[in-house]
């Protein structure tokens, strides 16, 4: 032990990495620390094969919602989730007194891409929420609503949901239609969306905020029922990553 | 001991390992001079790691579950999968996982697990070494794909204590999701494992879920049943001593 004080200084054994040398000093420190919940950083990881995230909203909040499943999407998300328009929610939260984070990504967020290192001071705010339109889809979001941000200094690793706003049928036509009610999908960022689908059906009564049943694509470039490819663009959940060091 | 509880102790490494963790975490002895484990340390913690297939119709490959230092990571999102990982997400091979640094142990499955069926290891493991734990299997009717839990914290299970963890299920992003004759070791298919070649986006992400024929992919030999949903599996660990 002795030894290793040597080699380690004593503050290096607060860091994970450090965790393994002498865990049990590293914990009496953790639980020693004083906590500073308002200082958050983030990470987010786009963990889909092939399908992108439109400009990232982040917003710490008290009260209230960005969405909720089982409720009806607002104009504002509607927005966000057809044409990945985040300008309303993020007023709206702005003017509620909310904490935001925009466009952290400076655009969009490629399959197996991440951004890291988003600082957020959320003061007094006890929640977190995080949007943005999954592309492409008609619409596709991922979500994290309204996550109890610890009190606990920590490393927080929370995986996202894909959910459709509920708002336009999924059609799977690639049409650049990303005005919210106007049916089709903005584009395929990845240039691999194919033109000339008929259309799928979407028979699906819920005009709520659900989870996702996916896309299905086909593969058919130049035709078929879908704009989307069926070895491209699907996806399960998660599709996601939310990493949070809460300082 | 069953075949099944059969561990794979490593040489050298974990006697480096073991002496250098010696040191760190036992404060009131003396460093060990030559043994992996000092003669007055306490017993090593045994763990139980049970693996549920949840699944339709995609029998696991024989479970690897490896022990490993804290900051040591199986994989990283976003990140090329290793060639270990690479055999084991294509074929089922879980020998390449003992050399990745910072593994300490590997306990193996002897047999696949059939969908809705368990099977259990344990592991034994000198408390010093006590760090990460990680659990993972290929989902053998697909190309590429593995179910897995990555580095679960086993310091914070006391003694006596269980957790149930569900994976998800990985693509490692090394073989294209072809689904085609030839292509996947399972009985599905009972082609082939392993190919060093990768023709996919060489990262590892989360699968995208096998489309079948039946949905579909014309040049697939799954069908329907083949499909998979998160979770894939539940992976219990126990520590009993």
């Amino acid at each position: 032990m002795k030894l290793n004080h040597q080699r380690y200084p004593h503050s290096r054994y607060l860091h994970p990495k450090y965790w393994h040398l002498s865990y049990p000093l590293a914990l009496a420190g953790l639980l020693c620390a004083p906590v500073d919940a308002a200082q958050l950083e983030i990470d987010v990881i786009n963990l889909t094969h092939g399908n992108h995230f439109t400009p990232l909203l982040l917003v710490a909040h008290m009260d209230g919602h960005l969405f909720q499943a089982g409720e009806m999407a607002t104009l504002a998300l509607q927005k966000m989730a057809e044409g990945g328009d985040i300008s309303d929610l993020a007023s709206d939260a702005t003017a509620n007194g909310n904490i935001t984070v925009e466009n952290p990504a400076a655009g969009l967020l490629a399959p197996g891409a991440k951004v890291t290192g988003i600082m957020l001071d959320s003061q007094a705010m006890t929640r977190l929420s995080v949007v943005a339109m999954i592309l492409p889809t008609n619409d596709a979001f991922i979500g994290l609503d309204a996550w109890s941000i610890p009190t606990e200094a920590g490393t927080y690793t929370l995986d996202l949901n894909g959910y459709d706003a509920g708002t336009e049928a999924n059609d799977e036509i690639i049409n650049g239609a990303g005005m919210p009610g106007v049916p089709g999908i903005p584009a395929a960022p990845g240039g691999d969306g194919g033109v000339n689908g008929s259309g799928m059906q979407d028979n699906s009564s819920n005009d709520r905020v659900h989870i996702h049943p996916g896309v299905l694509g086909d593969t058919d470039a130049l035709g078929g029922p879908s704009d989307l490819d069926s070895r491209i663009h699907r996806w399960q959940n998660p599709v996601a990553r939310v990493v949070v060091q809460v300082k | 001991m069953k075949p099944s509880d059969m561990m794979i102790k490593l040489g050298l490494g974990s006697l480096l390992m073991a002496a250098v963790l010696g040191l760190g975490a036992c404060s009131d002895e003396k460093p060990p001079s030559q043994a992996p484990i000092p003669s007055n340390a306490p017993v090593p913690r045994l763990y139980s790691v049970t693996v549920t297939n949840l699944t339709a119709n995609q029998p696991l490959s024989p479970m690897a579950v490896i022990a490993h230092s804290a900051d040591m990571s199986l994989f990283r999102v976003t990140e090329p999968a290793s060639v270990a990982l690479e055999k084991l997400a294509e074929g089922g091979d879980t020998t390449g996982l003992v050399a990745l640094f910072g593994v300490s142990h590997l306990a193996r499955g002897i047999e696949a697990i059939p969908p809705g069926m368990s099977d259990t290891v344990s592991l034994s493991i000198p408390t010093p070494l006590v760090a990460g734990l990680s659990v993972a299997t290929m989902l053998v009717n697909t190309n590429d794909a593995f179910a897995t839990v990555n580095g679960y914290d086993l310091r914070s299970l006391a003694l006596g204590d269980e957790v149930d963890l569900y994976a998800l299920a990985y693509d490692a992003g090394t073989e294209a999701n072809s689904e085609a004759r030839g292509t996947m070791p399972g009985p599905a298919d009972n082609g082939e494992g392993f190919n060093a070649a990768r023709d996919d986006v060489n990262r590892v992400h989360i699968h995208p879920g096998v489309i079948s024929a039946d949905d579909g992919l014309g040049d697939s030999v799954l069908s329907a049943s083949h499909r998979f949903n998160n979770p894939v599996a539940k992976i219990k660990i126990h520590r009993s001593r």
